[in-house]
């Protein structure tokens, strides 16, 4: 009798974890508390969107309102902490103030480079042919340009607004997420697994979405936390041309194109706004560095 | 005893990982005398490994010996500073490792790299080192020295490879060598001849060998000890001979129980594979680790407190309490599996004068290159409730031949068909529902089969609703049932790949290829991933499986015992083309081709009186596409018998039944050869 004794070998290994599963945002957080970059970074974005989301509480000015009194002394003082700007407008307000469209920007721009690169590297590496030549060239024409210039030229045409830099910094970054998604979608057509899904005769789309993109989310996630950091970067170089939001709403990077003229005399009135982009984008790119040692960990 | 080379006293080794710390070797003592061959023995995960890395202090992050001390000469290893450890590794202890192509600098000669060892160790001139290196090609039996000093790694091929990297290994004699799973990963063919060089370097070498493999077979030939490893504890130790004749412990006996031989197939008897699996390393046993798997356990007497390793026979050492009360080993039997009677019965599935070229896309500035010939005429047939094994080294064309059955290739040319339809120039994508619910198909690498973001329930649910059209609310339900179907726990539907074994992911890729309850399965070396416990699980539930549901097999495969047990009929390709083709019985054995007589006489034995491969398949496997007229084995053949080979295509001559030999040398004359 066959039977018996291959009835025995019914396993049934203990599971990883016996207790129910945790909700996936705590095993995330408790995730990034296992490497130290990443709890920093963390720390600081989290920081800024406190700040950013309770400024109209938090901050002890109107941003736009001119204190004439402090224009005599503009350094920092009890009145204001970091002091005021040419026109005395207190920094701290305009600081707090100034975060929220970056904070919103950025994201955002990164969040319809994802989705558009993703696509676009999707249908390249899984349809191969002339897809892929058609998106592998263009991508190539679009990072081959130079961004600034570009920015320039699209910005002064269409004006400058929230929407239109975030409609910017998706297309000049949706190449870079494409290739990248395209050389992983490249690897994992050939797994077994996709070959498994035709055999049941799953659809491309199902398979470009289903099988394949969740298996891209490692290195993609990494790549939106850097891309983040770059976007506010890029944001606040757009303030500096003076094509980025229009004044007079406090923007970081309008900040300092304002004001560092004046750095010999007042050099706090364009460092601490500097200091704002650089904590900031520190942050993203420590939360970058500490997600991918957790990836290459597990 | 005082003359050991090598002794390890009540090692254990720890690796501090995110769930606290986890012994992956608990109170090993062993000890290896100059010019010894030891085989050390077990599933994967059994520490075998981590002792020979230990021994080289390569344990790596996180690695540490908890305890004991490693002797080697002497001199206790964990003591040594990294300038003394270099100076012994490489020089008195060598260590070749299952991949070489990783061993092997991409960017350097293979010369370079031989020649390094003796300039670097003994402070030899490079002129002294050239000669040495030279010598050692020799030694090693690799045609042509010079000329392959002057390749790089990816110009030879994985047998050539591996050779060199025993090479470099022996180059600097060294006291002790490590062989951590050579032959694993490499072609029977290449298998044997590499386990034949190691035969006859230690008639020629003084330096003790540790031989490490997850199969008894292997190191039968190899060595004259060995010692057998379960859950981080060595179990069972002792010279070859008694191992194999009277084993002790129930572990080594259910090792060599799970093993499928040569002699004997599916009608005759099911393989026993050993019940229950590993548990996982950060679990300590309170008595014997073996205990929860074991067919003899006394509960009392077993998992009362831990069991030591003793005395048992001279030289033959047994961590077993109920080792003499033991019956004498005898290969536990069970009954066979039932299976279609007949020839005759109308094939499921057949080819007819199928043909698959492969045409390299002219790349720009590139040389156009000539096309592949991947499958080349052949023609086989299935039959309902059957199995037909594919056999062949590796390029051989069955993963081509699998693929164009599965409609992940299309035929060149050349007829498929399916319950008589044609189906070969049919894609995956321009298959029907139905075609795809009546052809599936079981992947090799159980590491890729299942998508690691997909749960086992949505896997198996996704293939239900797909093939079978069941509605999303029956879904559970049914996982659960195809999942007992392949003896899983429907708990399993909730995990992850990560969280399974190897086999319960093949089980659960089984599954489902089952769903639609297909007429033809097509298994791509379903089984060569998972260590020989594993396998044979495996290969009975297949078998069971075709019992139950009247399913046709399709089985490729590389190793020669598995078929000789799973198949009804066997196919044995050679570039593209089918040599030999008939009932198992038939081709394995004689007339049989010449080239199934060379892959038989490569299989590894688990007998230390019969090892040795009396058949040598020399030279390597032309790119297919190379041959243009003549037999396609006229290269290597060892039965050659002249010009005719090369210039006319062999005859297929046809004997009893419907076995198709296709050679020149009459079957009856082959026949009189092979007894």
């Amino acid at each position: 009798m066959s039977a018996p004794v291959t009835a025995e070998v019914l396993t049934v290994s203990p599971p990883a974890t016996s207790r129910r599963q945790a909700p996936r945002w705590w095993r995330w957080l408790t995730a990034i508390r296992r490497s130290k970059p990443a709890t920093v970074g963390a720390v600081i974005i989290l920081a800024w969107i406190l700040l950013a989301a309770l400024a109209p509480l938090l901050a002890p000015y109107a941003p736009n309102a001119p204190d004439l009194a402090a224009l005599a002394h503009t350094a920092p003082s009890r009145a204001h902490w970091l002091g005021t700007d040419h026109l005395g407008r207190d920094l701290v307000s305009r600081i707090l103030w100034g975060a929220r469209p970056v904070l919103l920007i950025a994201p955002l721009a990164v969040l319809g480079a994802t989705i558009l690169g993703s696509l676009l590297g999707l249908a390249a590496g899984y349809r191969r042919g002339w897809i892929d030549l058609v998106v592998t060239r263009a991508c190539d024409i679009v990072l081959s340009f130079p961004v600034i210039i570009l920015y320039m030229i699209i910005l002064a045409h269409f004006g400058s607004s929230a929407w239109n830099i975030i409609a910017v910094l998706t297309l000049t970054k949706a190449p870079i997420i494409a290739r990248i998604v395209r050389g992983l979608t490249l690897e994992l057509r050939e797994r077994e697994y996709v070959a498994a899904a035709k055999m049941r005769g799953e659809s491309a789309l199902y398979i470009m979405l289903v099988e394949i993109l969740p298996n891209a989310r490692g290195p993609l996630i990494v790549d939106m936390c850097l891309r983040t950091g770059y976007n506010i970067i890029i944001i606040g170089v757009l303030g500096f041309l003076g094509i980025g939001l229009p004044p007079p709403d406090p923007d970081w990077g309008g900040m300092v194109k304002d004001t560092y003229g004046m750095m010999m005399v007042w050099p706090h009135m364009a460092l601490v706004p500097c200091a704002a982009i650089s904590s900031l984008v520190i942050g993203f790119n420590m939360l970058a560095v500490g997600l991918r040692e957790l990836g290459l960990r597990d | 005893m005082t003359d050991a080379l090598l002794e390890l006293e009540d090692l254990s080794i720890a690796y501090d990982g995110l769930r606290g710390e986890t012994r992956a070797v608990r109170g090993v003592s062993l000890a290896l005398r100059a010019g010894e061959a030891l085989g050390l023995v077990g599933e994967s995960g059994c520490g075998k490994s981590t002792v020979a890395l230990a021994i080289v202090r390569y344990l790596g992050r996180g690695g540490r010996i908890a305890g004991g001390r490693i002797l080697f000469e002497g001199r206790d290893l964990a003591a040594l500073d990294a300038a003394a450890l270099r100076d012994l590794r490489g020089r008195r202890i060598a260590m070749v490792y299952q991949d070489p192509m990783a061993s092997l600098n991409p960017v350097m000669t293979v010369g370079r790299q031989l020649m390094e060892v003796p300039m670097i160790h003994d402070g030899a001139g490079a002129a002294a080192a050239r000669a040495r290196a030279l010598a050692m090609l020799g030694e090693v039996r690799l045609a042509d020295p010079e000329a392959v000093m002057e390749r790089y790694p990816h110009q030879l091929s994985g047998g050539q490879q591996q050779r060199i990297v025993i090479a470099m290994a022996l180059i600097a004699e060294p006291a002790l060598l490590i062989l951590d799973e050579p032959t694993t990963g490499l072609d029977v063919t290449v298998e044997a001849a590499v386990l034949d060089l190691v035969r006859a370097l230690r008639r020629r070498i003084r330096s003790a060998i540790v031989f490490i493999s997850h199969n008894l077979g292997t190191v039968a030939g190899v060595c004259d000890r060995i010692g057998v490893m379960y859950r981080g504890e060595l179990v069972e130790d002792g010279p070859v001979r008694r191992i194999f004749g009277d084993p002790r412990h129930p572990y080594t006996r259910g090792l060599l129980d799970c093993l499928p031989t040569l002699g004997r197939d599916k009608r005759q008897a099911s393989l026993v594979p050993i019940p229950g699996q590993l548990e996982p390393p950060h679990v300590l046993p309170a008595g014997c680790g073996f205990a929860a798997r074991c067919a003899h356990v006394e509960a009392a007497r077993c998992t009362a407190g831990p069991i030591a390793l003793a005395l048992f026979a001279a030289g033959h050492r047994v961590a077993c309490v109920r080792a003499a009360e033991l019956p004498v080993y005898a290969r536990r039997r069970t009954d066979g599996v039932a299976t279609a009677a007949g020839v005759a019965a109308a094939p499921v599935v057949a080819t007819e004068h199928l043909t698959k070229v492969y045409v390299p896309r002219r790349r720009l500035f590139g040389r156009r290159r000539a096309p592949v010939r991947a499958l080349n005429d052949v023609g086989l047939a299935a039959a309902r409730r059957q199995t037909l094994a594919i056999v062949g080294e590796s390029g051989c064309g069955k993963s081509t031949l699998a693929k164009v059955l599965a409609g992940i290739e299309v035929a060149t040319e050349g007829r498929v068909t399916l319950d008589g339809a044609e189906i070969g120039a049919l894609g995956i994508d321009r298959r029907g529902r139905e075609l795809k619910r009546k052809l599936q198909m079981v992947f090799q690498n159980p590491d890729s089969t299942l998508n690691p973001s997909h749960t086992v329930g949505y896997a198996i649910g996704r293939a239900l609703r797909l093939l079978r059209g069941d509605r999303p609310a029956d879904l559970d339900g049914a996982v659960a049932r195809l999942l007992e179907t392949v003896k899983l726990s429907p708990e399993m539907a909730a995990r992850v790949p990560r969280q399974l074994s190897g086999g319960e992911k093949q089980r659960v890729a089984i599954a489902r290829a089952l769903a639609g309850d297909p007429d033809v399965v097509v298994a791509d070396e379903p089984v060569s991933a998972l260590d020989v416990s594993v396998q044979a699980a495996i290969i009975n539930l297949l078998n069971e499986l075709q019992a139950a549901h009247g399913t046709t097999l399709v089985f490729i495969s590389h190793d020669l015992s598995v078929v000789r047990y799973l198949a009804d009929h066997v196919a044995v390709m050679y570039l593209g083309s089918v040599l030999e083709h008939g009932r198992v019985e038939h081709v394995f054995t004689p007339p049989s081709h010449p080239y199934t007589e060379a892959l038989l006489a490569a299989v590894p034995v688990p007998d230390p009186e019969r090892a040795g491969a009396r058949i040598v398949l020399e030279g390597t496997i032309p790119r297919a596409g190379e041959v243009e007229r003549g037999c396609p084995l006229a290269t290597r053949c060892p039965r050659r018998i002249g010009a005719v080979c090369d210039d006319t295509p062999p005859p297929v001559q046809r004997l009893a039944g419907d076995h198709r030999i296709a050679c020149h040398i009459p079957a009856a004359e082959l026949a009189a050869l092979q007894v």
